[in-house]
């Protein structure tokens, strides 16, 4: 293509490159900033005076973490919550989302079981009636009650099997013709083919079992059954304490000398840290997944 | 081989012939369905206690029945109207901000001609999506605290220091904008998808006809991905009873309850840590019902007029 590129048009370019990489920084500066104010001495950070580059560079926080049992705690908790939750997600949403992908006159009643999904999906009962069935069923202060509370995300289950209404109907039905039952086409012809939208709705499981603070709370009555965010959380609100009453700049300073922004920060940055590794992965398959399942129905 | 055994039958043993797979589609779908009844349909129950006076000790069968009284008391109360109020005003802002900003950003970034620069800020845009708010917040209570480095900027300007969490008026701003910072890069995914999706002998059409840059945007562009923009509009509108307690819930505190408190963090204060579950179930219910009404019909305007479906 011929293109006249006028001056103005080069000038909107230039300035188009220095929009973008500003905002780009932008997007990095506070992980960043956030890792300085780990490395630097806690004066320095009480001071305000870290900026881009440590000043009075040491590792004490990430010293203290390593002998902090509650972080370490924590973290296995996560840990924990993040692969069984995942591998009970996997397993069920394998198995639901292909009955689902038939039509109704392959499986009479599907769209009646779809429809109730899709109602989950759409109405709860609200946070309170929840919390209740779950202290009924006893799963407070249980990694179980974790796992089965964010249980079944519905909406990459209907991904799932939009995904595979878009597979050509041939591949089944030449399976068939070979002798395959309903399972062997599950688990020999379709999971292959489902591998970009199973390692995407994979990922973005762990993420959000991983990220999830609120049911951590709510769901542990003892600070030790906290998963990492809950425990993080924590430290946070007690930084944010410092917000509360019209302090004085004495009271503020005081309350800031009780906080420990180096360590609260370097913990902040190793709860980070299991994102950041699977984000590379995540960055290959979200933008596959997301525009896949949004096509059709 | 099948198909001729179905047609010798026609008739009267029509309905008789099944599916033989039909049983291991439902085997298939036994554990999703037992979760689906344990953990969404069983608490659905539970939403009789928004009109009892609900008592944990006597359960749900023998509390007092009061009908409508939690919602009325709602209704009077002071607090919950803020709580509505502040979350519709900040959902507004973050729906409109999350389709524009990601929008102008899919746009330029559609004009950037350098594709490694293209891909790396990509890379980097996308990464605050998947970060949790509580991570965030950490990180935000730090940088624009009262001595953290926004301050220092301001003060380096000559300007007044601004007190983020501790002044009602900006905190509705703060969350919108911090938001919109966190959802952008991600949000503008399915713009890009559809920007990609341009025909490019449309551009060469509109160059021939003597089109520059900004006449190409404006009738080549955006009236291709019209559709994307509307759906997405549309959909969104659901969410208006959503302000995001994750994010609120992390960055607030009693200061800006005034401006910043919302339905969900109401409901957690009131029903859950002040033990009062039968107020706190109602105005659940309340924001739930009236979000299914929105999400539903948010659905059928989309397939109405664009002929999207879901599912």
């Amino acid at each position: 293509m011929i293109e006249n590129r006028s001056l103005g048009s080069k000038a909107f370019d230039t300035f188009n490159s220095i929009f973008l990489i500003t905002l780009t920084l932008l997007c990095l500066l506070p992980f960043w900033y956030t890792l300085m104010i780990a490395f630097s001495e806690k004066e320095a950070v009480q001071a305000g005076i870290v900026s881009f580059y440590p000043i009075g560079f040491n590792l004490y926080s990430f010293d203290a973490i390593l002998s902090d049992f509650d972080f370490f705690k924590a973290f296995w908790v996560s840990v924990q919550r993040v692969v069984l939750g995942a591998a009970f997600t996997m397993l069920v949403l394998s198995l639901a989302a292909y009955p689902l992908s038939r039509t109704s006159k392959q499986f009479p009643g599907r769209n009646l079981l779809m429809w109730a999904f899709i109602f989950c999906l759409l109405f709860n009962g609200g946070l309170i009636p929840w919390y209740i069935t779950m202290r009924n069923y006893d799963l407070l202060d249980s990694v179980w009650g974790l796992v089965l509370a964010g249980g079944i995300p519905i909406f990459n289950m209907i991904l799932i099997t939009n995904f595979i209404k878009n597979l050509p109907e041939e591949l089944e039905e030449a399976a068939k013709i070979d002798g395959a039952g309903p399972w062997r086409v599950l688990f020999q012809v379709l999971l292959p083919l489902l591998k970009p939208v199973l390692a995407t709705v994979l990922l973005f499981t762990m993420v959000g079992h991983w990220n999830e603070f609120f049911q951590g709370m709510v769901l542990s009555t003892q600070a030790e059954n906290y998963p990492l965010q809950t425990y993080i959380q924590q430290l946070v609100a007690s930084a944010n304490q410092a917000n509360i009453g019209n302090l004085t700049l004495e009271e503020l300073e005081r309350i800031s000398k009780l906080n420990n922004e180096s360590l609260n920060a370097a913990k902040i940055f190793v709860a980070m840290i299991p994102v950041l590794l699977i984000y590379p992965f995540l960055q290959r398959y979200f933008v596959k997944g997301i525009t896949l399942g949004s096509v059709k129905g | 081989m099948s198909t001729n055994l179905k047609n010798e039958n026609v008739g009267l043993k029509r309905r008789r012939i099944k599916n033989p797979d039909v049983k291991h589609y439902l085997i298939m779908l036994v554990p999703a369905f037992i979760w689906l009844i344990l953990f969404q349909i069983v608490p659905m129950f539970g939403i009789v206690i928004a009109f009892q006076d609900f008592n944990p000790g006597a359960g749900f069968l023998r509390s007092e029945f009061v009908g409508l009284e939690h919602f009325q008391y709602m209704f009077e109360l002071s607090d919950s109207r803020v709580a509505l109020k502040n979350t519709v005003i900040i959902a507004i802002g973050k729906i409109t901000g999350n389709l524009l900003v990601p929008l102008v950003f899919a746009l330029m970034l559609n004009e950037l001609r350098q594709k490694y620069l293209v891909k790396m800020i990509q890379t980097s845009v996308y990464l605050p999506y998947f970060l949790s708010w509580v991570i965030l917040s950490g990180i935000m209570l730090q940088i624009f605290s009262f001595n953290g480095p926004i301050n220092k900027l301001l003060e380096f300007m000559g300007l007044e220091p601004l007190l983020f969490f501790q002044n009602a008026d900006l905190f509705r701003g703060f969350i919108i904008g911090s938001d919109v910072w966190k959802g952008f890069g991600f949000n503008a995914i399915i713009y890009l998808a559809a920007l990609a999706g341009i025909d490019n002998t449309l551009y060469e059409a509109a160059v021939m006809d003597g089109a520059g840059r900004w006449r190409k945007l404006w009738h080549v562009t955006l009236p291709s991905i019209r559709s994307t923009i509307a759906l997405l509009a549309i959909l969104s509108l659901g969410g208006i009873l959503d302000a995001g307690f994750d994010q609120v819930y992390n960055l607030y505190n009693p200061l800006v309850y005034s401006t910043g408190d919302i339905i969900d963090t109401f409901v957690y204060r009131a029903g859950l840590q002040g033990l009062d579950f039968s107020f706190g179930t109602a105005v659940g219910l309340l924001k739930s019902v009236v979000s299914f009404i929105l999400i539903t019909s948010g659905y059928w305007l989309a397939k109405k007029l664009l002929g999207y479906r879901i599912f």
